[in-house]
């Protein structure tokens, strides 16, 4: 009993900070994109940005 | 640098062009070599650029900034405010969908332990854990359904969200009861389950249209939303579309559309007008007289003073009729919504039945509460919920893939029913382009000399030639010194010697388009332009026949135009009809009880493209008429139209084996609710398991299309 009293909080706990990353992340503008973002991974950054 | 950026104005440009990361990596990184532009960036799935500019940037020069890397860019008006209402709206449902399926979740985690024996003080807490997760996740969650519930129960209507919204909350009110008084059985796991299948429905619904709604927006032209304007003296300047005065004087380039009603006061050209009335053959147009906006300036530069702008055009009577077309359409009741009317008073009585029933049986008010509540829940349609969205963005999705753009999921539905086909002649039987007709008369050389002429110029047929030539696999002449007076010729040195491409020094007999190659000063080739068949337009008429959609011709242009399409094809015709003829022609089917279905291209189709049944445009098409056809098809080929009601009728052969999936576990869950054997974990068992037979029974369209 007195485990549950820790593990639910955390269970919890931890559910919320991926709904929260989640939040974040739709925010962010993570999700705008899909295609684009599969595809980016091939363009090369340029030398120097100026 | 804040201050800076501080000035800088935000810009969306719409480029169709985007395929690969290459483009990717040179869009972001060439356009930032402007010094006018300070960023880029590029969103794919949309094919759209965003950029921060200094004010000082004009229209057109960001657009030549553009076409400087090769890509064609439009850019988007008041696009974005519109657009992006639309993605807000699936973004706030997605969030709703997160929430539901963390609470759901943790509810279950918390379910699965009073299922497998936890009691008294355990199951408590629990329950009131539940309670505590559940309850926020309801009032959020929720709102959607509780708001369109109401609005419809305050019309004196009823749809899907009025069951939904009574069976959550009586469940979540009995539940909070029951956990108070230390009962055996709360439903928040089954409500926010429920919650949670629902959404994600609306989420697909509304991804769906998001996502043809970016495909449409990045096919919108855009043309002609401005104008070079000629001060009195001389010196010009871009005006947007909306700033237009009557009395100004644009100049229009070859190949330009017109911003803006207007007369000519300035040079000679002819005018395509195939967007506007249907007409293939180009107009001349001289000195004084009148040329409307919309249409297409195909062969010299000229000077139009503006006497009507934006909505005293011609146009805008078009919109009109557009708009009081398309709200027949909008009488259209949806599938789920049609199986909602029955449903839900079925399931209302259903639940006030098993009340009666356990109450007249002795049963007391509570016990017969919660088999009352039990029958609500199972009999909530979370699988009819899902079981339309789900066949149809897969369905849109596999049309996607061959070239179809569906905007919603009510044109699919549309698009099944259709029994009759009413076909536009130029733009949507036809390319709609000009295609060089004796190619063939040109030996190797004279095609290698056009291709190298060509190809240095933007004037419309210059681009039909470079078009049709390089698919031929010719191979360009070198020339030097190549210049072009726009409008008039293209010339260059090939071997020391003079070569000319431009218009034919004597005009044609006929008012045919041509062009004229000369070499020093000789006429040595003169190559006619037509507008010609798409390439499988006939097999396309075959498979429209067999289909049940009988097709035949509508078209605004001449009988003399229209037959020999019409004899090609075996169609019947009716030719030189206005908007209001095409309407009324539509009028009388529908009267006559055909579904019609309109394909048609331009301006002038849009009204009876907004009335149609359903209707298909290509992607050459108008604005208006892009905006007003339910369908569009990328390509030159035709046959997308029949693919599209192919997988139309399939996806309504899904949906109602959804729902026959749907009424069929109802018919055996509702029994069990009602003899009051339907504990939450049943409920659990059965909602999740109808639902995942439901999408994936949506599933099988994937393929569809091939």
């Amino acid at each position: 009993m007195n485990g549950l009293l820790v593990l639910i909080p955390v269970a919890l706990g931890l559910g919320l900070l991926g709904l929260a990353a989640f939040f974040w992340s739709l925010r962010g503008g993570q999700f705008d994109d899909l295609d684009g973002a599969a595809l980016r991974i091939f363009v090369e950054d340029e030398e120097e940005a100026s | 640098m804040t201050e800076a950026a501080a000035l800088l104005v935000e810009r969306d440009f719409a480029v169709p062009d985007i395929r690969c990361a290459g483009c990717i990596a040179k869009l972001e990184q060439g356009l930032v070599r402007d010094r006018r532009i300070a960023a880029a960036r590029v969103n794919f799935t949309e094919k759209r650029v965003h950029i921060s500019c200094t004010p000082d940037a004009e229209t057109p020069e960001l657009i030549g900034a553009f076409s400087l890397l090769g890509f064609e860019a439009h850019p988007i008006g008041d696009g974005p405010t519109e657009v992006d209402g639309g993605a807000s709206d699936s973004r706030a449902l997605l969030r709703a969908v997160a929430v539901s399926g963390f609470a759901m979740m943790n509810i279950m985690l918390l379910s699965v332990s009073v299922w497998s024996g936890a009691s008294g003080a355990t199951r408590d807490l629990f329950h009131w854990l539940s309670a505590a997760i559940a309850l926020p996740t309801v009032a959020y969650a929720g709102c959607a359904f509780f708001r369109s519930a109401w609005r419809a129960v305050r019309h004196g209507r009823t749809n899907m969200d009025v069951p939904i919204s009574i069976g959550v909350l009586i469940a979540t009110a009995l539940s909070l009861y029951e956990t108070a008084t230390h009962g055996p059985h709360a439903y928040f796991d089954g409500v926010v389950m429920l919650l949670f299948f629902l959404l994600c429905g609306r989420w697909l619904d509304s991804v769906m249209r998001d996502r043809a709604r970016g495909g449409v927006t990045a096919l919108l032209r855009n043309m002609g939303t401005g104008a070079m304007v000629v001060a009195a003296d001389e010196t010009s300047r871009w005006v947007d579309a909306t700033a237009l005065q009557p009395g100004m004087v644009m100049l229009v380039a070859a190949g330009e559309r017109l911003s803006a009603d207007g007369v000519v006061v300035g040079g000679a050209s002819r005018i395509d007008l195939s967007l506007l009335t249907g007409e293939s053959a180009p107009q001349a147009a001289g000195l004084g007289d009148p040329v409307h906006a919309g249409t297409l300036n195909v062969e010299a530069p000229i000077r139009v003073r503006v006497t009507a702008a934006g909505a005293d055009t011609a146009i805008a009577d078009i919109a009109r009729l557009m708009s009081e077309a398309a709200q027949g359409k909008s009488r259209y009741v949806r599938i789920a919504d049609r199986a909602a009317r029955y449903y839900a008073p079925a399931v209302h009585t259903l639940a006030l039945l098993a009340f009666a029933g356990w109450m007249i049986a002795g049963a007391g008010w509570h016990h017969s509460l919660l088999i009352a509540v039990a029958v609500l829940i199972i009999t909530c349609p979370c699988a009819l919920g899902l079981a339309v969205p789900a066949a149809q963005i897969v369905a849109a999705g596999a049309l996607m893939r061959v070239g179809v753009l569906v905007k919603d999921g009510s044109a699919l539905e549309r698009l099944a029913e259709v029994d009759r086909a009413m076909i536009d002649k130029t733009g949507t039987l036809t390319l709609g382009r000009p295609v060089a007709t004796n190619l063939d008369e040109a030996d190797a050389t004279a095609r290698a000399l056009l291709l190298a002429l060509a190809r240095a110029s933007r004037h419309p047929l210059s681009e039909a030639l470079t078009r049709d030539l390089t698919a031929a696999g010719v191979t360009p002449m070198t020339v030097e010194a190549i210049r072009e007076t726009p409008g008039f010729a293209v010339e260059a040195l090939w071997n020391g010697r003079k070569v000319t491409l431009g218009r034919p020094a004597q005009p044609l007999a006929d008012s045919a388009l041509a062009t004229q190659l000369a070499i020093d000063g000789a006429p040595a080739l003169t190559v006619r332009f037509a507008d010609a068949l798409r390439p499988d337009a006939a097999e396309t008429i075959a498979a429209l026949r067999q289909a049940g959609a009988a097709p035949s011709i509508l078209s605004g242009d001449r009988a003399a135009a229209v037959v020999p399409v019409a004899r090609a094809l075996g169609l019947t015709a009716q030719t030189g009809m206005s908007p209001q003829d095409k309407l009324a022609a539509i009028a009388r089917q529908a009267a006559a009880g055909h579904r019609v279905l309109m394909i048609g291209d331009g301006l002038n189709d849009g009204p009876a493209l907004a009335a149609g049944h359903a209707s298909i445009a290509p992607g050459s098409a108008s604005d208006a008429g892009k905006n007003a056809a339910d369908c569009i098809f990328l390509g030159d080929r035709l046959m997308p139209v029949v693919q599209a009601i192919r997988v139309a009728r399939r996806t309504q052969a899904i949906v109602r084996q959804n729902f026959a999936l749907a009424i069929g576990y109802n018919v055996i869950a509702v029994p069990l609710a009602f003899m009051g054997h339907v504990t939450p974990l049943v409920a659990a068992i059965a909602m999740s398991g109808s639902s995942l037979i439901v999408v994936g029974n949506a599933l099988r369209l994937k393929g569809a299309a091939r």
